[in-house]
């Protein structure tokens, strides 16, 4: 199967005033097409930054980041926005909705910054996902009508719409309560099985890494090793 | 299209979701309401201080000599004096060449000038009276009608000097006399003498001479009334200017010497002060004002209690017990002192203002001469002409006219009408018809012209003739100083020829055409086509070689016409102030909001908006606030203006009465004014949207990952 993400010996380091702190250091990783994967690992061993790196949200120090064959180092802003809005998706852990638009038209939004469907099929397409995430009876609502669990299957749906190749979700449960946090990553799960869509998440909840394909541990900011949910959740239970 | 109505959607959801937006929003209502009703105002009083200027003298455009050192200004310089035009003196080829452009409807020759005039005094005019019965006597022989008359002419004289005593015995009391004072006293002890009046009879001449000379100046009621007049064609002015209607009188027959008195000169200069203020006590409170709250009036009616003596001494023994009968009867009072009878008569208040009003025009009234001077009355105009001397011509007064639409303008009111020949003999400049009569004098005289670089020759040389001989320039200016004075010589002697002369002189259309004019009025058939018809009239001068300039009604208004320019200024500064208040005001709002939506921002750029979607997203929304209030405001301005269209704006003092072109104002919605409130609203926005759309643009996706933190 081929790879849809391909880091190899990356670094990122930031620079707090004269300080250099690394995030990640050197790490090397494959993503299959198709993946449900999950990266864990304790607060600060760079979960959140590999997968910025991934959502071409920043860029390494050193090292290659290759998403859906483009090296995205090599990539201008320009290129790099728009591999973010035709193959990513992304699913954040507060949401990130737009407050004042209601359900349809938050879910809409990324249709129309590609400018590629017509009305008719945006509204065809916006539709089936809220039915898919079962907010069909709250097309007309805004977020702050909603309750957080619906709100992430707004982000869900929104991530969705246009039909990436990748998901990515950074901590998609945390704002969650477990039930809620469940039925998430149930829907997630279904429409990987369904459509083939490769999802990264990440999350150090134990109860979410067992439906993850894979899980890759990171502890400051390296990749300790991919390993299966029940082996990852040892080493969590073990740390 | 689609992503713009998001954009638009956002923009609009978003107005009301933060303070901040309703805060700029309300600066921004406030902006263009005052821009689009404050706009329409000005527009409205441009419009009508253009009707009210068009309407009485200036017409669409003035022309006048291009040799003049000044700028033509219908309403005087910036010092108040009158400009220095220098005269046409071929305007009749002027004329034809102007109406050679088709837009012309009539051209009005004019000459625009000032003088002092004196309206003579109570005492002066009662002596006049009291001269011409004497005379009537004397050529008439007696008779017991002229008896009676000459009587009770005396008994008034001798009141009047009472009046006099009683004054001088009150001031006694408040100032230190000097010596001329007493010399003063001791002429009115002797003019009130039986002595003094037992002479009269031998000696009348003597007598009325020591009345004019040594009684008549103790009064101080006589006034320098400053008189502004139009010297014109009455006809064609008449025919140009249909605004002007006769009030009382007639119009200057054709051909004849004649003054028109402007009715608000005539009411406000030449009236009884005391009815003249009763008249304004009375618009005053028509138009809502009251005795007890308004100083002004307050100070009329105080004014009309302490003087008494402009009517005390307009009444002879015989009336002013008629009008102490009647002032009796209306006071119920027993009071018998006639001073005292009128301050209480004029110590009016809101309740019975209306009842006095209407009894001082019944009953006192007709005992008085309510103006100083009357249609039919001959006025002598004393002016300086343009050399310096003193010019004198009697017209007589054929009425009062008004301007319709501007009766209580001061601005318009204050243009009398004189014919065009009475302007040319005040201003001094030879006529040909006048240089006729010189030369017929010269001959007669055995006189002739010589240049003045032949005048040793003429005078020393060889061929020097024994005949007296005179320069050209000696005899203008010799018949500048003389005028009408030498050619009343010729006609008679004395005030009674001059007045004969005054009334019955005619002049023949072709002497009115032939002379001096200082400027002309033309009027267009369509006034929106000003600027076109002027160019046009300036080149058709030109072709005829006549050095001609053209000034639009505006120009011609001259410090009027900069006032309205001020006034525009002065809204337009108000605008500048408030928006680059509102620019910096919203920049930093809007600055704000932005960081506060750093977030939001960098979930967009994450989730595949591109820097371009963003400064749009911030700039919409901006452009949304800027038009909903905007909108808003404009309404609203637009609602205030038509609700005072209906309503209209009262004219409380009489400058404004020529400002808003009548007693009314009634602003129109500028559609101007709406459109420069928007786009300036637009374009304030957008300005100061454009550093905080700078600080968006530069939000990196990386933001969206961020916790609420």
């Amino acid at each position: 199967m081929a790879s849809i993400v391909s880091i190899v010996d990356v670094v990122k380091e930031y620079k707090l005033g004269k300080v250099v702190v690394p995030a990640l250091r050197g790490v090397s990783l494959e993503v299959q097409q198709g993946e449900f994967i999950s990266i864990a690992g304790p607060s600060g061993s760079g979960k959140t930054t590999l997968l910025n790196l991934i959502g071409c949200v920043d860029t390494a120090t050193r090292g290659h980041v290759v998403v859906n064959g483009k090296n995205t180092m090599n990539l201008s802003d320009r290129a790099l926005t728009d591999l973010r809005l035709n193959t990513l998706g992304f699913i954040f852990q507060s949401f990130n909705l737009v407050s004042v638009l209601s359900v349809f038209q938050n879910i809409e939004f990324p249709l129309l910054l590609q400018q590629r469907y017509t009305r008719g099929e945006r509204q065809k397409r916006v539709l089936e996902l809220i039915e898919q995430v079962g907010l069909a009876s709250h097309t007309r609502h805004r977020p702050n009508e909603l309750s957080g669990g619906q709100r992430q299957r707004v982000a869900v749906a929104r991530a969705l719409v246009t039909r990436p190749k990748i998901i990515l979700a950074d901590e998609p449960t945390a704002n969650l309560d477990s039930v809620t946090g469940q039925n998430i990553i149930d829907l997630m799960k279904d429409i990987n099985a369904k459509d083939g869509t490769t999802f990264i998440f990440s999350t150090h909840d134990p109860k979410v890494m067992k439906h993850a394909n894979a899980v890759i541990m990171l502890a400051d900011g390296e990749v300790k090793g991919r390993m299966t949910p029940e082996a990852s959740i040892h080493e969590v239970v073990g740390l | 299209m689609d992503k713009l109505r998001v954009l638009f959607e956002i923009g609009l959801r978003n107005l009301f979701a933060r303070m901040m937006n309703v805060v700029i929003g309300g600066i921004i209502l406030v902006g263009t309401l005052m821009v689009v009703a404050g706009g329409s105002l000005v527009s409205s009083v441009d419009e009508s201080v253009s009707k009210s200027l068009r309407g009485s003298v200036t017409g669409d455009l003035q022309i006048y000599n291009g040799k003049s050192k000044e700028d033509v200004a219908v309403f005087g310089s910036n010092t108040g004096g009158d400009v220095d035009l220098t005269p046409m003196l071929s305007f009749p080829k002027v004329e034809a060449a102007v109406r050679s452009v088709p837009n012309v409807k009539d051209v009005v020759p004019m000459g625009i000038a000032s003088a002092l005039v004196n309206s003579g005094n109570t005492v002066d005019l009662t002596l006049e009276e009291l001269r011409g019965l004497v005379k009537r006597e004397e050529e008439e022989g007696r008779t017991p009608e002229l008896d009676a008359q000459r009587e009770s002419m005396k008994s008034h004289v001798q009141q009047i000097v009472s009046v006099i005593q009683d004054d001088r015995k009150n001031l006694d009391a408040l100032i230190k006399r000097t010596a001329e004072d007493r010399e003063a006293d001791k002429d009115l002890v002797h003019a009130g003498s039986n002595d003094f009046w037992k002479n009269f009879e031998k000696d009348p001449d003597a007598s009325l001479e020591f009345l004019e000379n040594r009684v008549a100046p103790q009064v101080a009621d006589a006034d320098m009334l400053p008189l502004r007049y139009v010297g014109t064609d009455t006809v064609k002015f008449q025919r140009a200017f249909d605004r002007m209607t006769i009030v009382d009188g007639t119009s200057i027959p054709v051909g004849h010497r004649g003054f028109l008195f402007n009715k608000y000169t005539y009411e406000e200069m030449l009236k009884l002060r005391s009815a003249r203020r009763l008249d304004k006590i009375k618009d005053a409170l028509a138009n809502g004002s009251t005795l007890a709250q308004d100083a002004t009036l307050q100070r009329y009616v105080k004014e009309n209690r302490n003087q008494p003596r402009e009517i005390q001494l307009q009444l002879d023994p015989l009336k002013t017990k008629t009008a102490v009968a009647r002032l009796q009867k209306d006071l119920g009072s027993t009071e018998t002192n006639l001073a005292a009878l009128l301050n209480a008569f004029f110590d009016t208040n809101d309740q019975n203002f209306s009842t006095r009003y209407d009894a001082f025009y019944r009953d006192l009234a007709p005992l008085l001469q309510l103006y100083r001077l009357r249609v039919g009355d001959v006025l002598t105009i004393k002016a300086f002409t343009k050399s310096g001397y003193q010019q004198s011509v009697n017209v007589k007064i054929y009425g009062t006219f008004l301007f319709k639409g501007l009766e209580k303008s001061s601005l318009a009111g204050a243009f009398n009408i004189m014919d065009l020949m009475s302007f040319r003999s005040l201003y001094g400049y030879l006529t040909s018809e006048k240089m006729q009569e010189i030369s017929a004098i010269q001959k007669e005289a055995g006189a002739k012209s010589v240049d003045r670089a032949h005048a040793e020759d003429e005078l020393f040389g060889e061929g020097a003739s024994t005949s007296p001989t005179v320069t050209r320039s000696q005899s203008a200016s010799t018949s500048e100083l003389k005028d009408d004075a030498s050619a009343s010589a010729l006609a008679g002697t004395g005030k009674a020829a001059r007045r004969k002369r005054a009334s019955t002189e005619t002049f023949t259309q072709e002497q009115l055409d032939d002379g001096i004019v200082l400027n002309a009025a033309v009027t267009l058939h369509d006034p929106t086509k000003l600027d076109v018809t002027l160019k046009a009239i300036d080149a058709a001068t030109s072709a005829q070689k006549l050095e001609i300039k053209t000034a639009t009604w505006l120009q011609a208004s001259g410090r009027l016409g900069q006032f309205v320019y001020l006034i525009k200024l002065v809204l337009f500064v108000a605008v500048l102030i408030i928006f680059i208040v509102l620019m910096v005001v919203m920049n930093n709002a809007v600055v704000m909001a932005t960081l506060q939506r750093i977030r939001e921002i960098g979930t967009v750029r994450a989730i595949g908006g591109g820097r371009g979607f963003v400064v749009m997203m911030i700039l919409v929304e901006s452009i949304v606030l800027g038009l909903v209030f905007g909108g808003v405001g404009a309404l609203l301005g637009m609602g205030l203006i038509t609700v005072l269209h209906a309503v209209g704006i009262r004219a409380t003092s009489d400058q404004l009465f020529f400002f808003f072109g009548g007693p009314r104002l009634f602003p129109a919605v500028g559609w101007g004014s709406v459109f420069t409130g928007f786009f300036i609203v637009l374009f304030v926005t957008t300005l100061s949207t454009l550093y905080p759309a700078w600080l968006a643009m530069r939000v990196s996706p990386l933001r969206a990952m961020q916790s609420d933190d």
